[in-house]
């Protein structure tokens, strides 16, 4: 049941980032590029995502996940260097090539060999992820 | 009706936006899970979250399996992404280690952080866009790359 749910939620998810024009770098530099020819269309698409998951938020009230356990409980608001700094990197990385870790996945079908560079490169971050944050001593 | 193709962009990045939002809400209400990329596959690369790693590449299946299956009926295959393998692994590298640092990307701390109004994931919206923002002006303004 737990995996039946994650595969239908992984389709709407990965074909939500194709019909929507993520899986698109131009559109994501696009939005990015505010001094130049600004692409708002991922506002509209942060927007549109955020409509379903609030209510989803919502319908959490007083209640647990379909299949048990808990729903997350909300995160502590500290806003520690870690958040920051990682941010910024990202941020940095997402206009670089213009994807961020959900349509550089969806994209892998169709995407060539450039997406799967990035894919590894964006792997081999992840993997380093640990020491990077011990070396900024948190 | 001569407006129509210059709002499809928005309209398609709408409705494609409320399926994000859909499959989020599934696997919250579902699976008590928040739908975020970079944690899903990061807790797959560094070996974290390999105590529910089937659900985690269950998850990932569905999103290589639907964009194959769309693009049966619609091409929508372009990606304009580019070939300087420099600039491929930079981004990559910079998106792997920001994201695991700040524990959220685009979907966790955007979509499902900012619909929960979390100020974790409010304030780290703002700065990976403020920062792409910066990047993207740098590069193509001011060096005229990208």
């Amino acid at each position: 049941m737990k995996l039946m749910i994650a595969l239908i939620a992984g389709m709407f998810f990965g074909g939500g980032l194709v019909v929507s024009g993520m899986t698109d770098t131009a559109k994501v530099q696009g939005w990015l590029d505010v001094f130049g020819a600004w692409d708002p269309t991922l506002a509209f698409v942060m927007g549109g995502a955020m409509i379903p998951m609030a209510i989803a938020w919502i319908l959490t009230k007083g209640r647990s996940p379909l299949t048990g356990g808990q729903f997350p409980a909300p995160s502590e608001p500290k806003l520690g260097r870690d958040l920051i700094v990682g941010s910024v990197l990202f941020g940095m990385g997402w206009a670089l090539a213009g994807l961020c870790p959900g349509p550089s996945i969806a994209a892998i079908s169709f995407g060539g060999t450039s997406m799967l560079i990035f894919l590894v490169a964006m792997a081999a971050g992840m993997f380093l992820a640990p020491r990077v944050r011990s070396m900024m001593g948190t | 009706m001569e407006n129509i193709a210059f709002q499809t962009d928005w309209l398609y990045g709408l409705i494609g936006g409320l399926f994000i939002g859909l499959g989020g809400a599934v696997f919250l209400l579902g699976n008590g899970r928040i739908m975020g990329a970079s944690g899903l596959i990061g807790g797959l690369v560094d070996g974290s979250g390999w105590s529910n790693g089937a659900e985690r590449i269950t998850f990932l299946a569905g999103v290589i399996i639907m964009p194959i299956i769309v693009l049966q009926f619609w091409d929508r295959s372009e990606t304009n992404i580019t070939d300087n393998v420099i600039q491929l692994v930079a981004a990559g590298l910079l998106v792997g280690i920001g994201t695991r640092i700040a524990n959220g990307c685009t979907s966790g701390h955007g979509v499902c952080g900012i619909s929960r109004l979390s100020l974790r994931g409010i304030v780290a919206t703002v700065f990976y866009i403020l920062a792409g923002a910066v990047t993207m002006a740098f590069f193509r303004a001011v060096l005229g790359w990208i």
